[in-house]
């Protein structure tokens, strides 16, 4: 296992892996967004939080059919499915490793762009941890796309129409999290919410992404 | 009699075929009795005038929009267990009359609200959910179409079908959250005091019958179609090995 994640890392750092992709995608949203809104502080930072998770949640969606496309062209998928390591650890070693490249970085890189949006100050904390805790789930949810998607040509387009409503309830959970935090609201209740699908998905999903790459590989 | 009777599809053409003309009669006579009834032979109400009308197609559609989605969930959930192949082509079957559904709901709420609510749209958590109840049936179905191989489309779709279910239910908790609602409340419950009054209620039924019968008909009559282009496939590709 810790041989396939570090081959995924060293793919997506090496160039051409699309590893600054997602980075920069998230980047750009938060520098365009107040240049289309319009400079005001008050309306940048009561729409920061929906924008920041946003951002991340799009950024994630880029990225998303590279998790196993690549390694179906060029066969190696078959080898991990003929491998002793079984199909569900494999779905979440590929899905940590998607995490590690892009959900990790978009929320390390998230609180320098919350300044950018005039982001409540009281926010910041809430915002690092709510992505911490939701950007685990788009990678799941992702895999599992990317494993139904898989053997399509051009399987890009369905797969965010399928991933989309998917991502809805960790999207609610973390924006709200982040907007109470900024406005200094109780927040335990979405907080909590939002680890536990990311729990729930970490735990369940595997079997599912898995079931969908062995119909696939059949 | 047994359900698992019906995984031949032989037997399953034979008893719906036998089946079908029953269904769209009693369709037929219900969604006639129930929208005349209830457009004409109804009062208005005193608060929303005659556009409380649109309740007789906007509630039954709504229900059967979610009745729809239960339905594909129990054939897939069979699919995928027995592998009957019939299961499998009738929740291919529900799919596009339960959007069909959604899509009613959805318009006939934005007509009544237009009026009512003064807008036609309003993020509130029914609104939202079943605008992702949309997306849900739009991407199963893409998900269907995208496939060649029958068997691997049924059991890709089926695992879509189970993992959507669980997240359109948690969607559905989770807009609750997010914002009130401006949609109102049950007012259909059997355990009630405050219920809809009997004039609305009885023709309300009706139509609420006739969509459920109207939703029967559809699905036997598209996975009679599905059934047949099957076999219809199935005699090319002989003549092609011959």
């Amino acid at each position: 296992m810790r041989a396939l994640l570090l081959r995924d890392l060293r793919l997506a750092f090496r160039s051409g892996g699309g590893f600054g992709l997602g980075l920069a995608f998230f980047l750009i949203l938060a520098i365009l967004v107040p240049l289309g809104v319009g400079a005001e502080g008050t309306t940048l930072g009561r729409i920061a939080p929906g924008i920041l998770w946003v951002g991340a949640l799009l950024a994630c969606i880029l990225s998303l059919d590279r998790i196993f496309a690549l390694d179906h062209e060029d066969g190696s998928l078959d080898l991990l499915a003929t491998s002793p390591l079984p199909m569900e650890g494999a779905v979440a070693v590929k899905a940590l490793a998607h995490w590690l490249v892009t959900g990790l970085p978009l929320t390390l890189l998230a609180p320098g762009l919350g300044v950018l949006l005039n982001l409540a100050p009281a926010g910041y904390p809430w915002l690092v941890l709510s992505l911490l805790l939701g950007t685990p789930t788009l990678s799941m949810v992702g895999a599992f796309g990317a494993a139904l998607t898989v053997g399509l040509r051009r399987g890009g387009l369905l797969l965010s129409l399928l991933v989309l409503p998917l991502y809805v309830p960790t999207l609610i959970f973390g924006a709200e999290v982040v907007r109470r935090g900024a406005e200094g609201m109780a927040l335990a209740t979405p907080l909590a919410l939002l680890a536990a699908i990311s729990l729930g998905a970490a735990a369940l999903l595997p079997f599912a992404a898995a079931a969908a790459l062995r119909v696939n590989l059949r | 009699m047994s359900i698992w009777e019906y995984a031949n599809p032989k037997k399953f053409m034979a008893t719906s075929a036998w089946a079908l003309p029953w269904a769209v009669g009693l369709t037929v006579v219900c969604l006639v009795v129930g929208l005349v009834w209830g457009f004409f032979f109804t009062p208005d109400d005193y608060k929303q005038g005659s556009t409380v009308k649109i309740i007789y197609l906007h509630v039954p559609a709504a229900m059967m929009a979610i009745n729809a989605w239960v339905m594909m969930l129990v054939a897939s959930l069979i699919w995928i267990v027995r592998r009957h192949h019939v299961s499998a082509l009738a929740a291919k079957a529900a799919a596009p009359v339960g959007l069909t559904f959604t899509l009613i709901a959805l318009v006939t709420g934005a007509l009544w609200g237009q009026p009512m609510w003064g807008t036609w749209w309003a993020w509130d958590p029914r609104l939202t959910s079943f605008l992702i109840l949309t997306l849900f049936y739009f991407g199963y179905m893409a998900l269907w179409s995208a496939i060649e191989n029958p068997d691997t489309a049924a059991d890709l779709t089926s695992i879509l079908c189970l993992v959507g279910s669980v997240f359109a239910l948690l969607s559905r908790y989770a807009v609750n959250f997010w914002n009130q609602g401006l949609h109102q409340g049950a007012s259909l419950s059997l355990d009630k005091e405050e219920n809809v009054s009997d004039v609305f209620w009885v023709p309300l039924l009706v139509c609420i019958a006739g969509f459920v019968l109207l939703f029967i008909t559809m699905v036997l009559l598209r996975t009679r179609t599905e059934i047949r282009s099957r076999r219809l496939q199935a005699l090319l590709a002989r003549e092609r090995v011959a």
